[in-house]
């Protein structure tokens, strides 16, 4: 089937706002009348729960955690990016845009980027008005950094702590509306199925993690806001919790999956330990503003003090493959760099897998203090966990899993393909194609929240009755007796292997087979392998306790098993692409220098996955990407 | 890493298996611990141990486990994350014991944070705070241009560093009365020192004071164990701030 994104037509600069005049209206009095559930706190749904509150719509948000305020938005560092143009530098919507189609590797769609480019600018204004402490200068205006993959400075930040800012004033406007009584927050509750009826999304199925208890709720509009996948790596820098599960139940109930294989690896993490490691820590790309990356020139040099190494042996790799981008190079392109360093046994620290990023030029230029200031917290965040001083001697860093571009597939008005479900932020597949600009995800989760979804979803609700809550459909009954019943089976295998063991392992797979570089043998590889160790999960997991209390192993079982299911589709999709692009790199498609190959006379589309049985091949449904602003090119920083 | 020196750990761990039951401590050995290891990661060797023995494992909050979610929580050798400065318990690395240590390790305790499960304790109360007043009340869409509300880089400066509260409570778990003062003093000293915050200064202090109070939280006598226990560092000034804006406020 080729799929239609119902993107505008005409000039793009009109298309945002004749598509909002164009959109149906649900009129005040009206608004009431219906539900809406809100699945994710982060960015883009605690943005969208509190401004759909204030429009006078009843919402229900849904969040894992504890609180509200806890998502993983909160960890993100570095930025956001917004087209203000405050430093005089060049910059404009229309370069935002063109720098995102580019950055994405020409794998996006024109219409939902420009949108983005378009209402960054009204995010950072409302963040403001929502007391978030945005850097400033001493003249008192907002103060702007530089990030991987532009030429202009259009960062604005809070310190090392951009997104926990961003995220606590979205949970400030959301606890303002719960207050209001126009949200309510239900914590502690993980989505476990989509309830669809007659073919319409209108419900979920949650697990209560505190009592255990499976409950139900119904609404006119459920909209899935859950974050990425990456955790399909095990170690990546994803919170424990993240998942892919509320993605992979809609999924199952037919939402299609668009381009999985596009996962972002970060090139600036700090490199793993040991194999007790749970996670992965980034380090901001923020710090390419200062820092530069190298490694020696002679392998014989790799286990010296870098200290030691003489200006002239050490390989400033990005500055000499991409003179005009230098260090900050966008991150497919600094985290293949770095791989091609280590391949080439010249990377540093244990195992050799790492390279350096050293301050030392920067602090001879503006002081030890100048860089305290702009990225102290990073500083001592590396030195807790490495026992290391980064002012004194460079940092080591690897690339890890990071962001997904790929997940739900979406029309422009961010409703999948079974109607009355929204997907919004990094759940969806819409605007960062192959790869993601830094500073772009926090830009794009409050451009869903505050600005996309308040109108579009309209445009849906007015063209249908409200419902009510009620859950008594027959729908609703199978989707708790199915949840049970994975439950009670996840609980009654009492195998021998933990689901860390479990997890591990998959990840294991993944990262070595499906990681930074793909081939079409290593994909085959997992083919064959993760159906097996989905198989022995099935026989040998072992989950203590019961489902009828709070049970953290019984969560990560079945967030485990759901990960056994997605990777398959994950190998499956980069296997049916052949070509490189983005954060997807095909060895067998490159040029002679290692630069990824695209194939844009047989790949320029979004392919979205229909779900056809657990092990069944499912069917590939495709978008055509048509770039009639932004000109097909090959993707050029040199 | 295989070379490293491998340390056996003691622990004395809180269990309970949820809010109406007794609880008691339980006594476990870890092993091969090394100095890389977090303190979460310490935990998550025990519980392995113990899933593989039958047993139930030890419940506790993590996320991110890099310091910035707030979500972990646990009281270490009677310090709330562990006692090393500016660290939550995520980021507190085993580097920091020795072979053979002997570490308690016990949940909050406040009233106003019943315990769950185990390590895990329930923090709604701090949510009831912040929705008593701790926002502006803008609406989304038409407020003005970010660079109309000029804010000079001090004054932009000191309410970020209120805003680095990461709502973990370990101020309410370190203090004698159970204050909530330097959690609510930080959200209260953001906004009312930025312009935006100031036209619902005087409604926002009373309303937030007042929820602090129902929620069971206790009140100030000038510890500072809160500002000792603050993963972020936030200072006990901000407490001075909201006493003051209080004040003023009845005015």
């Amino acid at each position: 089937m080729i799929l239609d994104g119902k993107c505008p037509t005409g000039p793009i600069q009109q298309s945002w706002d004749k598509h909002r005049f164009d959109l149906k209206l649900v009129n005040p009095a009206n608004k009431r009348k219906y539900n809406i559930i809100m699945v994710g706190t982060g960015l883009a749904g605690g943005a969208a729960a509190a401004s759909l509150g204030e429009l006078g719509y009843n919402v229900m948000a849904f969040c894992y955690q504890d609180s509200p305020r806890r998502a993983h938005s909160i960890a993100a560092q570095g930025g956001i990016n917004a087209a203000k143009a405050y430093p005089n530098d060049g910059d404009s919507i229309y370069r935002l845009f063109y720098d995102t189609i580019k950055g994405g590797d020409f794998r996006a769609r024109e219409a939902d980027v420009w949108r983005l480019a378009q209402v960054s600018n009204n995010i950072i204004d409302q963040c403001v008005a929502q007391g978030v402490p945005f850097a400033r200068d001493y003249a008192g205006y907002l103060d702007n950094r530089s990030f991987g993959g532009a030429q202009v400075s259009r960062t604005f930040y809070a310190r090392g702590q951009t997104g926990q800012q961003l995220l606590l004033g979205a949970y400030s406007a959301l606890s303002r509306q719960i207050k209001a009584g126009t949200v309510k927050m239900y914590n502690r509750r993980e989505m476990l199925d989509l309830v669809v009826v007659d073919g319409v999304a209108k419900g979920i199925t949650v697990r209560n993690l505190v009592t255990g208890e499976i409950e139900c709720y119904a609404a006119d509009a459920v909209c899935l806001a859950t974050g990425g996948y990456v955790n399909v790596f095990y170690l990546s820098t994803n919170a424990m919790g993240c998942s892919v599960t509320a993605q992979w139940v809609a999924h199952k109930k037919g939402a299609y999956f668009a381009n999985p294989c596009y996962t972002q690896i970060h090139p600036t993490c700090i490199p793993q330990a040991g194999d007790y490691q749970s996670k992965l820590t980034l380090m901001s790309e923020s710090l390419r503003n200062d820092g530069r990356c190298w490694v020696p020139k002679k392998k014989e040099d790799c286990g010296k003090h870098p200290n030691e190494i003489a200006e002239a042996d050490r390989d400033y790799y990005l500055e000499r493959k991409y003179p005009s981008f230098g260090n900050l190079a966008p991150r497919d392109i600094a985290s293949r760099a770095a791989k091609e360093q280590c391949d080439d046994s010249r990377g540093v620290g244990p195992g050799g897998r790492g390279v350096y990023l050293d301050f030392s030029s920067a602090i001879n230029r503006v002081g030890e203090d100048t860089i305290r200031e702009r990225y102290g917290n990073l500083f001592e965040m590396y030195e807790k966990i490495t026992d290391e001083n980064g002012y004194k001697r460079p940092m080591r860093m690897y690339p890890a899993p990071h962001y997904s571009m790929g997940g739900l597939w979406v029309d422009y008005n961010l409703m999948s393909n079974i109607p009355g479900l929204f997907v919004l932020g990094e759940a969806n597949f819409s605007v960062h194609g192959a790869n993601r600009l830094g500073a772009s995800a926090l830009m794009q989760g409050l451009a869903d929240g505050y600005f996309v979804i308040p109108y579009t979803i309209g445009g849906y609700l007015a063209g249908v009755k409200p419902s009510g809550t009620s859950t008594d459909a027959a729908e609703f009954k199978k989707s708790v007796e199915d949840v049970n019943a994975t439950n009670n089976k996840l609980l009654n295998v009492n195998g021998k292997k933990t689901v860390t063991e479990f997890m591990r392992e998959l990840g294991g797979l993944m990262w070595e087979n499906c990681g930074m570089a793909r081939s079409d043998a290593s994909l085959k590889e997992n083919l064959k392998k993760i159906p097996a160790l989905r198989e022995e999960f099935w026989k040998n997991v072992k989950v203590t306790g019961t489902g009828a209390e709070f049970n953290q192993q019984l969560e990560n079982a079945g967030r485990t098993a759901d990960f056994l299911e997605f990777a398959e589709l994950m190998c499956r999709d980069a296997l049916h692409r052949e070509e490189s692009c983005g954060g997807h790199f095909r060895t067998e498609h490159q040029y002679d220098d290692g630069e990824a190959k695209r194939d844009d006379a047989n790949f320029c589309y979004a392919g979205a996955w229909e779900f056809k049985g657990v092990n069944s091949e499912p069917e590939l449904h495709k978008e055509p990407l048509k770039f009639e602003n932004v000109h097909l090119a090959v993707r050029s920083y040199k | 890493m295989s070379d490293h020196k491998t340390m056996t750990i003691n622990l004395v761990v809180w269990r309970q298996k949820n809010a109406n039951d007794p609880g008691k401590y339980e006594n476990y050995t870890v092993k091969g611990i090394t100095e890389h290891h977090s303190f979460l990661e310490m935990m998550d060797v025990l519980n392995e141990d113990l899933i593989k023995a039958g047993k139930d494992p030890v419940a506790f909050d993590h996320d991110c486990r890099e310091g910035i979610c707030g979500m972990c929580s646990q009281v270490v050798n009677g310090m709330p994350h562990g006692g090393q400065d500016r660290t939550t318990v995520c980021q507190l690395h085993m580097r920091k014991f020795h072979d053979g240590d002997t570490i308690y390790i016990d949940p909050w305790r406040a009233k106003a944070f019943p315990i769950v499960k185990d390590l895990v304790v329930d923090r709604a109360a701090l949510d009831s705070i912040i929705q008593a007043g701790g926002y502006t009340s803008c609406h989304t869409g038409g407020v003005p241009d970010g660079n109309a509300i000029l804010i000079a880089k001090p004054v932009a400066d000191e309410a970020m560093d209120a805003a680095e509260c990461i709502g973990c409570g370990a101020c309410v778990a370190g203090c004698p009365n159970s204050a909530a003062m330097l959690f609510t003093g930080a959200k209260v000293s953001q906004l009312a020192v930025l312009p935006q915050g100031k036209t619902e200064a005087k409604q926002r202090v009373i309303n937030m004071v007042n929820a602090m109070k129902e929620c069971g939280f206790g009140n100030c006598t000038n510890h500072y164990e809160c500002q000792v226990s603050c993963p972020k560092g936030i200072n006990v000034k901000f407490i001075a701030r909201m006493n003051r804006e209080y004040l003023k406020a009845q005015f």
